[in-house]
Order: structure tokens, then C-alpha cells, then sequence
């Protein structure tokens, strides 16, 4: 069965219009009809957080939402937080510093909820309690989440 | 793995999704999606048809009425963990939403997904078992409220009829010199709870003049210690009080598993209950002291 759907959303800043399977989570639209591969799938299920993406600026699981559920939505994903020239966003340079990421394979969920915690915050310095509880949402396999911790300490105070 | 076919709906409002849900076979509503995507993608649940709810934003309202805080079934664990009415109007809610989930899930998941879906190990509806909330839904026939003890039927199975959608919640507004708390026990935070603990209690000169006890994760639905809020009535609230609650509550019927068998979750009864009681009396002492 193929229930094509019609959808248009914005993606990084850029409308996207495209027609999809209503079967087609998210994480695959942004991967396989976008490119966009840097929005990872762990577990397909909901548990680990590798393909967190912004939904209107709120943080969600994009194997948990169907890509026609975006439709009229604006994605956020990890291509759209360094600038344009390659420069990296502060959240993505202090987890450099900090060792915050070995395989990598986590880092770009776990910075799309380091950015939204970011917004949030909005120039508050936020205690380490909250970023360990943000982050409680990103299993991570290699580092431990000490260097994420820091890292986002740093940013965030 | 991916979802398996379906065909997809997305109705504007709400008589157009229980007109679909009526005429449709083997349809099933999609709210947050947190818990009924998994089981798409585990093929645990393949429906033909996915009423998204997504649209209906009749559901998304939170309301102080006469009967209490009325809560829209699509108003999501996120918006009631930051709602200040919630929080004034029925904090033990606020506090028990901050726990479902991540915030990555919190952020689509919703009130009427969780108390529909009755996860044994989910806390939402815990607090409902605590606050006697009143679920309203609707049908074809129209509409009707049904207690939440006469809602929660068994394992993941609500008295919703396979036409029926939850539109709404109501939870009675928090008495003047009411306090509650809600705890929970997990290995991990954001686990979903091995056993959780809903507490209200109104204090009256020192007294206890009436108290209410749910716990989760003891079977399949939450269960209400009524023993003990009987035996509590009228007591001084003095850790004497939790030890007998917490007493009756560790000898509760409780069902296990591998991971976790009933003597341990009975175990866990007794000091949650005696904590989150302990805990619900120093914030109402710490509130008098304002
Ligand atoms: S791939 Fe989405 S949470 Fe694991
Ligand atoms: S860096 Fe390898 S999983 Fe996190």
C-alpha cells in the first residue's frame, strides 16, 4: 500500500516541498529524500535520542514522528547549526574542547538538545542537574557524558 | 524497523475524527505518538488507519472550570510540566509530568495518549487514580464521562469503545491547604517507573482530615491504598502516621517480573509511600511558614 501524502515544511531556513509515504518517519525523509544524514537513527524506537531534531523549536524524536506530521512545520536538524562557511556553533565547539564525543554517533542529537536547552535558558546559568536531566534523552556508548557535561557547563553559565 | 503500511488522516476537527474512527476498520487515534509510533516500528500494532489528532485544536486547551482543571486530551506532558495554571490549580500533576519520558518525548507526548495507552510503569495516570479525575469522550452516540477507577480496565486497555476518542480531563483544583507529592523509583532517571507514588492530603490543625494514596507499577492499572487513607484519617501527621501507611502499603498484592519480583515492588511501596507522605506534610508545613 502507498499513501503518497503532500507535504511542505521548512528545513534549515529552506522550504521544502516534496510528496512522501505516510509510513515514512521523519529521520528517513531528512536522510533519504533530503540528504541530510546527519540525523542519525539508533534504535527506531524511541529510546536513544540519536535523531533528535527541533520541531518549531522544540526538541523530538524523528522516528517517532511521521515525515506528514512536519508538513507546515519548521526542522531543525544538525546540518543547520554551523554557519554556512563551516564555522562551528559555540554548543559544538566547547564538545570538541571537552572531548564530548569519541564515535560521534550521538553528538548530533545530543547537540540539538544542548541547543534547545540553550534557548531556553536564555542567558540563565543553568545548574549541571538540569543539563544531566536534558540529557538523560541522548544515550551516549563511548564517552560517559562527563565531557558533554562540562561542555555544556561552560556554555551555559 | 519502520512502520508498516497505513493509510494516513488528518481531520481538522472533532466530529470529523470520530466520524472516521466510526466508519474505519482497524483504525487507530495518533496523539503524541510516543508510545504508539514504538509499537509501529516494533510491529507490535499495525493499524490499517492513523487518525492524527494533531490537528483537533479543540483538544489542546487547559481551563479552570467550576469542576476543577479541565485538560484538553492533546495538550502535551510538556506544556502541563510549564503550565503556571497547572502548576497553581494541581500541582502534584506539574510535578508527575516533569517526570514522564524525556523532555524530547514530553515535548509531543500527551496527557490522553498516556492515560489511554496505561502503561503499567507511567505516571500520569497514577495521579488521575489519586485525583479521582473525570475522563469525557466522545462517540458517534455523543459524548460521556466515566471515573478514572471505571476507565482503567486492565493491562494497556482503557474503557474507551473502539469508536470513542478522550477529549478532555478533569482534575479537581487542589483544596485550600491540600499538599501532595509524587515519587518515583527507577534504576535510571526518565526510566519509566518500577513503582510510583501519588499522595493528596488536607491538613486540619495538625490532622490529617483526609488523604489519598495511589501506586503504580504494582499491576496493571494504579491502584488506590484506601486501607491506609482510612486508617490515616484523623491522625496526627507525625512520621507515625507514614510508618503504618507504609506498612499496609508493603503488604500489598503486587505483580513481578524477572527484573523486578513482587516482593522487591512491595518493598518499594512501603518506602515511597512513607516518603512522598513525609514529603507532601513538609511542604504544607513549609507553605504555612510563608
Ligand atoms: S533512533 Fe530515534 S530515539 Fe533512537
Ligand atoms: S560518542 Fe559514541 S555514542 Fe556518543
Amino acid at each position: 500500500m502507498f499513501d503518497p501524502q503532500r507535504i511542505q515544511l521548512t528545513v534549515n531556513g529552506r522550504e521544502v516541498e516534496a510528496t512522501v509515504d505516510s509510513r515514512v518517519h521523519l529521520a528517513d525523509f531528512l536522510r533519504r529524500e533530503l540528504q541530510l544524514t546527519g540525523t542519525h537513527l539508533g534504535c527506531e524506537h524511541g529510546v536513544c535520542g540519536a535523531c533528535t531534531v527541533l520541531v518549531d523549536g522544540a526538541s523530538a524524536r524523528a522516528c517517532l514522528m511521521l515525515a506528514v506530521q512536519a508538513n507546515g512545520r519548521s526542522v531543525e536538524t544538525i546540518e543547520g547549526v554551523a554557519t554556512p562557511d563551516g564555522a562551528l556553533h559555540p554548543i559544538q565547539a566547547a564538545l570538541s574542547r571537552h572531548h564530548g564525543l569519541q564515535c560521534g554517533y550521538c553528538t548530533p542529537g545530543v547537540v540539538m538538545t544542548l541547543l534547545e536547552l540553550q534557548r531556553e535558558s536564555a542567558g540563565r546559568v543553568v545548574p549541571e542537574e538540569e543539563i544531566r536531566a536534558a540529557l538523560s534523552g541522548n544515550l551516549c556508548r563511548c564517552t560517559g557524558y562527563q565531557g558533554m557535561v562540562d561542555a555544556a557547563l561552560e556554555i551555559l553559565r | 524497523m519502520k512502520a508498516p503500511p497505513f493509510r494516513y488522516h488528518a481531520p481538522a476537527d472533532l466530529d470529523a475524527a470520530v466520524a472516521l474512527l466510526s466508519q474505519l476498520d482497524n483504525a487507530r487515534v495518533l496523539a503524541g505518538g510516543q508510545s504508539l509510533m514504538p509499537m509501529m516500528n516494533l510491529r507490535v500494532a499495525a493499524p490499517d488507519h492513523l487518525i492524527d489528532l494533531g490537528g483537533v485544536q479543540s483538544l489542546r486547551a487547559i481551563e479552570e472550570t467550576p469542576e476543577g482543571l479541565r485538560i484538553g486530551a492533546m495538550v502535551t506532558q510538556r506544556t502541563l510540566e510549564q503550565s503556571a495554571l497547572v502548576a497553581r490549580l494541581c500541582p502534584l500533576l506539574s510535578e508527575a509530568a516533569s517526570l514522564v519520558g524525556h523532555q524530547q518525548t514530553r515535548n509531543r507526548g500527551t496527557l490522553g495518549g498516556s492515560l489511554c495507552h496505561l502503561d503499567p510503569g507511567a505516571e500520569l495516570p497514577v495521579v488521575a487514580a489519586a485525583l479521582d479525575a473525570i475522563m469525557h469522550v466522545a462517540g458517534p452516540s455523543g459524548a460521556r464521562a466515566i471515573a478514572f477507577r471505571d476507565f482503567a480496565l486492565d493491562y494497556l486497555t482503557s474503557a474507551l469503545a473502539p469508536d470513542e476518542i478522550l477529549t478532555h480531563v478533569t482534575f479537581p483544583a487542589a483544596s485550600q491547604g491540600a499538599t501532595s507529592a509524587f515519587m518515583e523509583f527507577n534504576r535510571r532517571p526518565a526510566d519509566f517507573a518500577i513503582v510510583s507514588v501519588a499522595v493528596t492530603m488536607r491538613l486540619d490543625a495538625g490532622a490529617i482530615a483526609q488523604c489519598a494514596i495511589a501506586l503504580g507499577g504494582v499491576s496493571h492499572a494504579p491502584v488506590r491504598l484506601a486501607q491506609a487513607e482510612e486508617a490515616l484519617k484523623g491522625m496526627q501527621a507525625t512520621d507515625a502516621a507514614w510508618d503504618q501507611a507504609a506498612q499496609i502499603a508493603a503488604l500489598i498484592a503486587c505483580d513481578g517480573d524477572d527484573l523486578y519480583p513482587s516482593d522487591y515492588r512491595q518493598e518499594l511501596c512501603g518506602v515511597l509511600v512513607r516518603r512522598a507522605l513525609g514529603l507532601a506534610h513538609r511542604r504544607a508545613e513549609g507553605a504555612f511558614h510563608v
